[in-house]
């Protein structure tokens, strides 16, 4: 084979924009690609940033009284992130084994399932616990006479994360666990190591960096929570996420808003840099091997309970809250605000016609359809300008320059800080601009685009040079080069990466209730004006949208895994 | 026809093609032999357009192509891999070419059932090229480039990836192919055996170099150098000092497996390192023999391959036993 040398970067790249190689030299056509998400992100990521440090480095900001808040909020913070990540590996360890060694009937159905909450809205998981265990939810209602409260809460908190995030521990340790090579166990039993010893000695050592990368990677998730503390816990937990929300919106305090978020981005950084350090680290260590080879069918006793009562105990945790909200959504159970006489208790499909009714008849009232639109609006112009600035992107990053390998770490930077510090940002960097229906998509975009281009980009990368060169020899001018090769064979890639975007548009919490204009709300904002209202008309209305979005939601996973490769990497 | 013009490439500071020029005529079939990283597939696709080379000028007919983008080259080219379209099935991958070039609709289908005829896949149309085998795919991609009637057809390696029954099979009706198209052939291969079956002619290329052109019978009766010997698998390639002029023309030779005498043109001293060619044949008539106890004895159709305990190696037509002691005469030439 001659075809040792030159193929890797010394070929140019013709089929881009249809600028032949021969009018454009390399270093302008990366640099034309590069123009559009690097000028987004310095504006709409790295200018706010710029003006929150400016702002928190206030002389006012430093008063003992706001440090003493800072560390409260920041002890709050960390140690309910711990709590749930301890209880989250509580759940997920056992689970994680269940996943690893054992088969049984529906365990890809139960694998899928446990990956939906990592992607439901937190307006949705929030609704869904609420409409179980809530006040209004269905344990209260069907036993009017037990009394706990659930909402409000730090074990609403706790159990909302743990619900969100084991996932993370089933895949990560899951995978690493059918990834240890049974004859090492074997070695350990005939060198006379029992079943404890064994687990002590070898598999726990081997599993450590998958561990810590996983509890890592739940404790940065739990530490940037937002909209389930808000919603479940309430605004007395004040973690640095919710308190940057209430510096903004109800006690206005802008530097110190700053500060905390200031606060909030080193926390992240650091645990991002551990967390970088721990998977590079984990996927070292477990040699891939097919993982089929390591699990079985529960044989014993013991382990046949254990595999039961885990596999119910996983699916009614993960079932229970997601079916209660459509379920609660049809169902009237108590008597509507402004109600008497006699009640319709029972099925009833009121929650959801009166979401297109503007029953107040107030020009400041914003009917719940219009909020469906205008989530729609929004979700569709974050699919177009996350596509715009991830394609170009994306391409070059599937034929990385070495300069262009330390951009890639910046584009993933929005992933690492949390969403009310996006819309902080965008508040005092674009204050006047605040009228514009265009700041929350861009806001969107901003959370969509890390997606997108990790989406694109191994798919960009999987076709190779020489269809390109093919089709050029064939007589195609590189326009049609693009045209006729790159789309049709991105057409999947770019689906599903249209359809993460509209999917992390429709959800966004965080940064939309910042910024969010009044008359312009999302069904996420919508659902958390009816949650803190009054009467069983408002509950059932939020009701009735969380199951429309979680819905929505549901089917966007669903086309997203139809459309992506299916050898491309999970996130 | 196609001109190259002292082409010069570097890639990465290191020269990869150094001054090269050859021509390719009317229905011409010539081969690029090289070992992988001597810069034939370099060439190539500097022929094609897909790589700028740093200095020379590629010209068709008399004109320049030099700055002309691949596209409009009008260069038929084949890849080792195919490189078929993985979204488009048999006749819309041999279709292509004639979609770029805007061809009517009918046209454009009797072309493709013209050119699978050719490639003897007539039928395969509406298949997808994921679900062919690799000679089925070499086919279809063997057609797509014979569709637009290129006026000049370049191959990389086309048979590299398949096994050597269907390699052979392929190369023959390829060569038919080539024939009855009249279409001039660059083929770029490792295979010796390949260039002498396709090629009109052969360019030898070692470090970015040409170092011997010829047709395969000039080629395989003159290597005029060691390297090129030994990469053809010519015989044994043997280090010698000349010891003295026997007398015009002649020379005796010293070397590890004795003395040899040689005729040649060349102008040697008494002391020179030369490299001499001892063909494998035996040869009754030659004043040379080479001598040595057999080491191995590998059976091969028609003749068996026999190597002696310094390394030699002779064909025979019966088999001598291991730890014998033979002498065989066969023909040494000189490589200078």
């Amino acid at each position: 084979m001659g075809r040792t040398i030159s193929h890797g970067d010394a070929e140019p790249q013709r089929s881009l924009f249809g600028i032949s190689a021969f009018s454009v030299p390399l270093w302008l056509k990366r640099i034309l690609l590069w123009l559009l998400p690097l000028s987004f992100l310095v504006v709409a990521f790295f200018y706010p940033l710029s003006r929150i440090l400016a702002l928190t480095f206030d002389f006012n900001t430093f008063t003992s009284s706001n440090l003493l808040l800072a560390l409260r909020v920041l002890r709050f913070t960390l140690y309910q992130a711990t709590l749930s990540t301890l209880l989250t590996l509580l759940l997920g360890l056992p689970s994680a084994y269940l996943f690893a060694r054992y088969d049984f009937r529906g365990k890809s159905i139960l694998r899928a399932l446990t990956a939906v909450p990592f992607m439901l809205p937190t307006v949705v998981v929030a609704a869904g616990f609420s409409a179980l265990l809530g006040p209004r939810g269905l344990i209260h209602t069907l036993f009017p006479f037990s009394s706990f409260n659930f909402i409000g809460t730090l074990t609403a908190i706790l159990i909302a994360h743990v619900f969100y995030n084991t996932t993370i521990i089933i895949r990560v340790v899951g995978n690493a666990l059918s990834s240890l090579d049974p004859k090492l166990e074997q070695a350990a039993r005939s060198l006379g190591a029992d079943p404890p010893r064994l687990w002590w000695n070898l598999t726990l050592p081997l599993l450590r960096p998958s561990l810590l990368a996983s509890s890592l990677l739940v404790f940065l998730f739990d530490f940037t929570s937002f909209g389930v503390i808000l919603l479940l816990g309430g605004s007395q937990f004040s973690t640095l996420e919710v308190e940057i929300y209430l510096r903004v919106l109800k006690l206005p305090n802008l530097p110190l808003a700053a500060f905390l978020s200031v606060i909030q981005l080193i926390c992240t950084i650091i645990f991002s840099i551990f967390y970088s350090r721990f998977a590079s680290r984990s996927t070292i260590q477990t040699a891939p091997r097919s993982a089929e080879s390591n699990t079985r069918k529960p044989k014993t006793l013991k382990e046949r309970i254990f595999v039961t009562s885990f596999i119910f105990l996983l699916t009614s945790f993960l079932l229970l809250p997601l079916s209660a909200l459509p379920f609660r959504s049809l169902f009237r159970l108590e008597a509507d605000r402004g109600q008497r006489g006699d009640v319709q208790y029972g099925f009833t499909t009121d929650y959801y016609t009166e979401l297109f009714v503007n029953r107040r008849g107030s020009v400041f009232y914003v009917p719940p359809i219009q909020a469906t639109l205008n989530s729609l609006g929004y979700a569709g112009a974050t699919v177009i300008i996350s596509l715009v600035l991830g394609f170009p992107a994306a391409f070059a990053l599937a034929k990385p320059t070495r300069l262009e390998k330390i951009l890639d770490p910046l584009i993933m930077l929005p992933l690492g800080s949390s969403a009310v510090m996006l819309g902080l940002g965008f508040i005092i960097s674009f204050g006047a601009w605040l009228t514009s229906p265009l700041l929350v998509p861009f806001a969107h975009t901003l959370v969509a685009l890390p997606f997108v281009i990790r989406t694109l980009q191994p798919a960009i990368a999987s076709i190779p040079q020489r269809l390109r060169q093919a089709a050029s020899s064939l007589g195609a001018s590189p326009l049609e080069v693009w045209k006729n090769i790159d789309l049709p064979i991105l057409r999947r890639a770019t689906l599903a990466a249209a359809t993460f975007a509209f999917t992390i548009s429709l959800g966004e919490f965080g940064a939309t209730l910042l910024i969010s204009r009044p008359e312009y709300p999302t069904i996420p904002v919508a659902i958390e004006r009816f949650l803190s209202q009054p009467g069983g008309l408002n509950y059932g209305q939020a009701m009735a949208m969380a199951t429309m979005l979680m819905l929505l939601t549901i089917t966007s996973i669903l086309l997203i895994e139809k459309f992506r490769l299916p050898n491309s990497g999970e996130f | 026809m196609l001109e190259v013009h002292h082409i010069f490439k570097t890639y990465e500071g290191k020269p990869l093609l150094n001054d090269i020029s050859f021509n390719v005529d009317t229905g011409e079939t010539i081969c690029l032999l090289g070992a992988s990283g001597s810069g034939k597939s370099t060439l190539l696709r500097i022929i094609a357009g897909l790589e700028d080379s740093d200095a020379g000028a590629i010209s068709f007919d008399g004109l320049d192509l030099t700055s002309t983008p691949p596209h409009l080259r009008d260069f038929g080219l084949v890849f080792q891999d195919y490189a078929l379209f993985p979204h488009l099935n048999v006749n819309e991958n041999v279709a292509f070419g004639l979609k770029m070039r805007r061809l009517p609709q009918s046209e454009a289908m009797q072309r493709v059932a013209d050119s699978l005829e050719m490639v003897n896949l007539s039928g395969f149309g509406s298949r997808s090229v994921t679900d062919l085998s690799g000679g089925e795919q070499q086919r279809v991609a063997l057609a797509r480039a014979l569709a637009t009637r290129p006026r000049l057809l370049m191959f990389d390696e086309p048979l590299g990836a398949l096994d050597r029954t269907l390699r052979e099979d392929l190369l023959n009706e390829l060569r038919s192919i080539l024939h009855q198209t009249n279409i001039p052939a660059i083929y770029v291969t490792h295979d010796q055996e390949e260039a002498f079956t396709i090629a009109d002619r052969v360019l030898i290329l070692q470090h970015g170099e040409i170092i011997r052109e010829g047709t395969p019978a000039e080629v395989w009766a003159n290597p005029e150098s060691a390297f090129v010997a030994g990469f053809l698998g010519l015989g044994n390639v043997i280090d010698g000092k000349v010891i003295k002029k026997s007398r015009d023309g002649e020379w005796q030779v010293e070397s590890e497996f004795g003395v040899f005498t040689i005729r040649c043109e060349h102008k040697h001293q008494k002391g020179d390192i030369v490299h001499l060619l001892a063909r494998p044949l035996a040869a009754a008539k030659e004043p040379n023999v080479i001598q040595g106890v057999v080491t191995d004895v590998i059976f091969q159709q028609d003749r068996f391959r026999v190597t002696l305990d310094k390394g030699l190696y002779v064909y025979l037509p019966n088999a001598p036993k291991v730890g014998e002691r033979i002498e065989v005469q066969v023909k040494v030439e000189c490589l200078a």
